[in-house]
C-alpha cells in the first residue's frame, strides 16, 4: 500500500482545487471493506447485501431512493408519477424514459432495448431470478421509442417502482447478456464478473469472494465524476477486522456494516483515524408470537398450524404483559449502542408511515403482573409459575444463535420470569433457522415454538408487500411445503380488508394513514408482534473520505460517484 | 517398491470413491439451505425458483453422478484444453459454484497462489526453526533452554490463531504500525520495492502459523533424537573416538530424522488446505477461507469439491510418506 499511499499523496497535491470541483480520477485510489466477499456483481442471481452493493458501482437503476427515502432520477429523465402524466391514471401502466445521450462503458449507447432485456432476463421463468418479486405483477415490458420503456402491470399497482429502481433491479446490457437467459444465466461468468454497465466504476479484476479491482468508467455521464481513479474493494473477515481497518490503522477508507458491541466500536473510534456513521431503515428486531399451539403431543402436520390455537397465547393481555414487561431502551444500549432505537413498530420508517406509538417504551413489571393477575393467570401451586385452568404459562423461545440475540434472550427471560412466565431458550444456526427447509423442524417458519426472536425488514420505502405478509391463509402450513411470510399464523378479517383498500390507493398520504392502522393492528393493538429494537446501518468512513452519504432505502455505495478525498 | 506403489494406487481409487461418496452424503444430510443468507425481503416462491435453477430438484443420485462426471471428466478434460488448446470439454458443464455461479476450480487455481506463498512459506520457516530447536533441546535436555524451548513450544502449541492473529494485528499493526493487517491478493511482485512489500504483508500471517507448526515439529524431533541417543550405535560412534558434532549431526541426527520426515510430509496437504482461521484473520482469501465462505453459504459444489481435493491429497501423501520412509531407512521393506 505504500506506493499507493505515494499516489495518493501526488494526486491531493495536484489536485488541490475543492474537491467538488476535480476533474475525474484526480482523487487517485479508495478502498473499501466489506467483511462478506462479494461473489458475484448481479444483484439478479444473488440476492445477498454484499453483492447487491459492489454491483451497485458498476450497474445502475432508472431511479434510486435517497437517504430520506425518496426517489431521485438515476437513468430515466425523471421519476414517473400519475401527476406528471408517467403512471396511467388508472394505475395499470409506467413509462420511463430514459436520459439521452447515455452510454454504457464500452461506449455504445444506452437504449430502451436494454431496460426491456433487463425485465426479460429477470423474468425468464427457469432464471431463478433473485429478484423476481421486483417484477411481481407485470405483464409486460415494451419500447416504445429507443428512449421511451412502458412497463404494463396485470391489475392496478399503486406503487409501480418494482422494475428498475433501487439497487436490486439495475439495467443490465442486452448485447452482454443475450446469450445469459433462464438456465444459460449461471454459464455466463464473465459477464456475471464483469458487468458492463452505466455507474461510475467499471471492474477490470474480479476475485470471487476476495477482492474486486475497479476503474473509472470513461463514459459516465457526468465527465466530472468520479474522483477516484481507481478502487479496491475487498471482501472477507470480519466485522471486527474491517472497523480495524478504517478506524485504527487507516489502511481503508470505507467499511461497510459494523454490527459489533457498542463499547467496542467506541474505543475503535477513539484511535481518531475515523467515525463511525449510522442511519436508520426498515429492519425491525421483533418477538414475533405463535398463535398456533407447536406442542409436541399434537401430530407431526398439526403442530403450529391453525387447527390448534395455542391455549393462553390467543389470549391478548398475556402478550401484551410480555410486552409490557421488556425494558426495551436496556436492550438497545446493551446490544445496539448508536446503531439502534427502541421502537414499538413494525414500520418504523420512513416517517410518513411510521405510526407515533411510543406505549411500550416504558418497562412495566407491576402493571404486566397485575394485567395477568386480571386476566386469571394466578400461581396457585407456589412454583413461581402463573397458571389458568391447570395450563402453566411456559414458554420456549427461539432464536438464531448470535451473540447479541443470546444477551437478549437472557434479559427477557429473566423479566418474564419475573412476572411469572416461565421461559426456556434456545438457539438455532442462522442457516438452519432461516434455511426454510421443510424437513427441518427448526425453521422459523415452521415455528416449533411459543415465541421467536429475528429482524426483519423491507425493501424500498412503501410497506404495502410487507403487510400483507399478515394476510389470513398467508402462514406457512404443511400444504405449501411451510412456505409463507405470516409466521405468527395471525387471521384477521378486518385487517384484510385493510390490505386490500392499500392495494387500491394510490395517494400516498392516504396511504400512509392506512399502513399506520395496519401497523397498529399488529402490534399495540394486538401485541401479535413485540418490536424490540429499529436496528440501524453502522458503517465506518476514514477523516480523509468525503461526499459519504450512508443510505439505508438503497444501496450503501449509492453515492459513490461523488466520493472524493479530504486532503490533510 | 514399484509394485507396491501401483498397488496402493489402484487401491485409493475405490477408497477415493467411497469418501467421495460419504462427502456428498453428509453434506446432503447437513441441515441447511443456499437461500438461507439471503434476506428474508426475497419471497418465498422466489427462493424456491433459484434453487431449482441451482439443480436442487434433482434426486440425490443424479446429482452425486453429475458432480462425478464433471469432476472427473469434464474438469480433466478441461485442463487438457488449457495446456494443449484442444476443445475436448467445451460446451460440457463444469463444476459450477452456487455463489458465485463459476467453475470451482477456476477460483481455486486463483486461491492457490495466496494459499502457497503464506502457508507454504510458514512450514518451510517453521522447519528450519524447529529441526535445530529439536536437536540442541535433544542433546541439551534439561538445560534451560531445553526448558525454555518446551515453554514457548507448549504456548505455541496451546494459544489459537485467532487470538495469537489478532494479538499481533494490535501489536504491530494497530500500535507499531510495522506491517498491514489486511493481506492485499492484488499485489503482484514486479521489482525489489513490491518485493519488501510482500514480504512485509505475509510477515504477521506466517509468524503466526509459523510458531504453531514450529512448535509441533520441534516436539516431534526432540523425542525423536532423545530415542537414537541413548541407542548402543551411538555409544559404538563415541567409543570410535568420533567427534561429538559427527556422532550427534550425522550419526543420531539421520537416525532421527526418518519418523519426522514422515510426519513432514503428511503435513503437507494442510498447506493445500489451508489455514482456515489465520486466512479469516488477515483476510489472505486463499483455500481455507473459501472453505469456509463456502459453508457458511451452503454451496455444496464447492465444499464438496474442496473437500474432495483435500482427501485426494491426503491419500496421495501417506502414500509418499510410506515411500519415504522405505527408502530412508533401509530395515523396511514393502516387498
Amino acid at each position: 500500500m505504500k506506493t499507493r499511499t505515494a499516489l495518493l499523496g501526488a494526486a491531493a497535491a495536484v489536485a488541490f482545487a475543492p474537491a467538488a470541483m476535480a476533474e475525474r480520477g484526480s482523487d487517485g485510489h479508495v478502498n473499501i471493506i466489506y467483511w462478506q466477499a462479494p461473489s458475484i456483481m448481479s444483484p439478479y442471481l444473488s440476492g445477498g447485501t454484499k453483492d447487491i452493493e459492489a454491483a451497485s458501482m458498476v450497474i445502475e437503476p432508472l431511479g434510486r431512493y435517497t437517504e430520506t427515502g425518496e426517489m431521485v432520477p438515476f437513468l430515466a429523465e425523471e421519476i414517473p408519477t400519475v401527476e406528471n402524466g408517467g403512471v396511467s391514471e388508472d394505475l395499470t401502466s409506467i413509462t420511463w424514459k430514459l436520459k439521452p445521450g447515455l452510454l454504457w462503458s464500452d461506449g455504445t449507447p444506452v437504449t430502451s432495448a436494454d431496460v426491456v432485456f433487463t425485465a426479460e432476463y429477470c423474468m425468464h421463468p427457469e432464471g431463478g431470478c433473485a429478484q423476481g418479486a421486483k417484477f411481481d405483477g407485470v405483464e409486460t415490458v415494451e419500447a416504445i421509442d429507443d428512449l421511451t420503456v412502458t412497463v404494463t402491470f396485470t391489475g392496478p399497482k399503486p406503487v409501480p417502482y418494482g422494475p428498475f429502481m433501487g439497487g436490486q433491479s439495475p439495467i443490465i446490457q442486452a448485447a452482454q447478456f443475450a446469450d445469459c437467459l433462464g438456465a444459460n444465466a449461471p454459464s455466463c461468468t464473465e459477464a456475471n464478473f464483469y458487468p458492463i454497465g452505466t455507474g461510475p466504476f467499471r471492474v477490470t479484476d474480479f476475485k470471487p469472494n476476495d477482492v474486486i479491482e475497479m476503474e473509472a468508467n470513461p463514459n459516465y455521464r457526468d465527465p466530472a465524476k468520479p474522483a477516484f481513479a481507481t478502487v479496491t474493494f475487498k471482501g472477507g473477515g470480519d466485522a471486527a477486522a474491517a472497523g480495524r481497518a478504517v478506524l485504527e490503522t487507516g489502511e481503508f477508507d470505507y467499511a461497510w456494516n459494523l454490527q459489533l458491541a457498542p463499547d467496542v466500536l467506541q474505543s475503535m473510534a477513539a484511535a481518531g483515524q475515523g467515525e463511525a456513521i449510522s442511519a436508520f431503515g426498515t429492519l425491525v428486531e421483533r418477538i414475533e408470537v405463535n398463535l398456533t399451539d407447536p406442542s409436541s403431543s399434537l401430530p407431526e402436520g398439526e403442530r403450529s398450524t391453525v387447527a390448534h390455537p395455542h391455549p393462553f397465547l390467543t389470549d391478548l393481555n398475556v402478550r401484551k404483559a410480555l410486552s409490557m414487561a421488556i425494558d426495551r431502551d436496556l436492550l438497545v444500549e446493551i446490544g445496539y449502542g448508536q446503531a439502534g432505537r427502541a421502537t414499538c413498530n413494525l414500520v418504523p420508517n420512513p416517517a410518513l408511515f411510521a405510526s407515533d406509538n411510543t406505549d411500550c417504551l416504558t418497562q412495566d413489571l407491576e402493571g404486566a403482573k397485575a394485567l395477568l393477575e386480571e386476566a386469571g393467570y394466578v400461581d396457585t401451586n407456589g412454583d413461581g409459575v402463573r397458571e389458568k385452568d391447570g395450563v402453566e404459562l411456559s414458554v420456549l423461545y427461539q432464536t438464531s444463535t448470535n451473540a447479541v440475540r443470546q444477551d437478549f434472550q437472557a434479559l427477557i427471560k429473566q423479566w418474564w420470569e419475573e412476572i411469572g412466565v416461565q421461559t426456556e431458550l434456545r438457539n438455532i444456526d442462522a442457516s438452519v433457522f432461516f434455511g426454510g427447509d421443510p424437513g427441518s423442524p427448526d425453521t422459523f417458519q415452521k415455528f416449533y415454538a411459543d415465541v421467536e426472536m429475528y429482524a426483519n425488514n423491507f425493501d424500498g420505502t412503501d410497506p404495502q408487500a410487507y403487510l400483507a405478509a399478515y394476510r389470513c391463509g398467508n402462514e406457512p402450513k404443511p400444504a405449501t411445503g411451510w412456505q409463507g411470510e405470516n409466521i405468527n399464523r395471525y387471521c384477521d378479517p378486518e385487517y384484510d380488508a385493510l390490505l386490500d383498500e392499500l392495494a387500491r390507493t394510490a395517494v400516498i398520504e392516504e396511504r400512509a394513514e392506512i399502513a399506520i392502522k395496519l401497523n397498529e393492528m399488529l402490534t399495540k393493538e394486538s401485541y401479535t408482534i413485540i418490536p424490540l429494537v429499529d436496528r440501524g446501518r453502522v458503517s465506518a468512513r476514514s477523516n480523509t473520505l468525503g461526499g459519504v452519504v450512508l443510505n439505508t432505502w438503497d444501496s450503501e455505495l449509492w453515492n459513490v460517484a461523488d466520493w472524493y478525498r479530504i486532503d490533510g | 517398491m514399484l509394485q507396491y506403489t501401483v498397488r496402493r494406487l489402484v487401491i485409493a481409487i475405490p477408497t477415493l470413491l467411497l469418501i467421495s461418496l460419504v462427502i456428498f452424503l453428509l453434506l446432503e444430510l447437513a441441515p441447511g439451505d443456499p437461500m438461507a443468507q439471503m434476506p428474508l425481503t426475497i419471497p418465498p416462491e422466489v427462493r424456491q425458483q433459484m434453487r431449482e435453477a441451482l439443480g436442487l430438484g434433482d434426486p440425490t443420485y443424479i446429482r452425486f453422478g453429475k458432480w462425478l462426471w464433471q469432476f472427473f471428466v469434464v474438469e480433466p478434460l478441461h485442463l487438457l484444453d488449457i495446456v494443449f488448446g484442444t476443445s475436448f470439454a467445451e460446451g460440457q458443464q463444469r463444476v459450477i459454484s452456487w455463489q458465485t455461479r463459476s467453475p470451482v476450480m477456476d477460483i481455486v487455481a486463483q486461491r492457490i497462489p495466496q494459499t502457497l506463498w503464506v502457508v507454504g512459506v510458514a512450514y518451510i520457516v517453521a522447519i528450519l526453526i524447529a529441526l535445530p530447536i529439536g536437536i540442541y533441546s535433544a542433546y541439551r535436555q534439561y538445560s534451560w533452554f531445553d526448558q525454555a524451548g518446551t515453554f514457548v513450544t507448549m504456548v505455541g502449541f496451546s494459544v489459537p490463531p485467532f487470538f495469537s492473529g489478532v494479538l499481533v494485528i494490535v501489536i504491530f499493526s494497530v500500535t507499531l504500525g510495522w506491517f498491514p493487517s489486511i493481506y492485499d491478493t492484488t499485489h503482484s511482485v514486479t521489482d525489489w520495492d513490491s518485493f519488501v512489500y510482500q514480504l512485509r504483508q505475509m510477515f504477521l500471517p506466517v509468524m503466526v502459523l509459523a510458531l504453531q507448526i514450529t512448535s509441533q515439529l520441534s516436539r516431534f524431533m526432540r523425542s525423536s533424537m532423545l530415542d537414537n541417543l541413548n541407542q548402543d550405535y551411538v555409544r559404538t560412534a563415541r567409543a570410535k573416538g568420533l567427534s561429538e558434532r559427527v556422532v550427534v549431526l550425522v550419526h543420531v541426527l539421520r537416525n532421527s530424522l526418518i519418523p519426522v520426515v514422515t510426519v513432514i510430509a503428511l503435513g503437507v496437504p494442510s498447506i493445500f488446505g489451508g489455514a482456515i482461521i489465520t486466512e479469516q484473520v488477515f483476510k489472505v482469501n486463499g483455500i481455507g477461507q473459501l472453505l469456509i465462505t463456502a459453508i457458511y453459504a451452503n454451496d455444496l459444489p464447492m465444499v464438496q469439491t474442496l473437500v474432495f481435493i483435500f482427501a485426494i491429497l491426503i491419500v496421495l501423501f501417506n502414500l509418499i510418506a510410506d515411500v519415504l520412509y522405505g527408502i530412508l531407512d533401509p530395515r523396511i521393506r514393502y516387498d
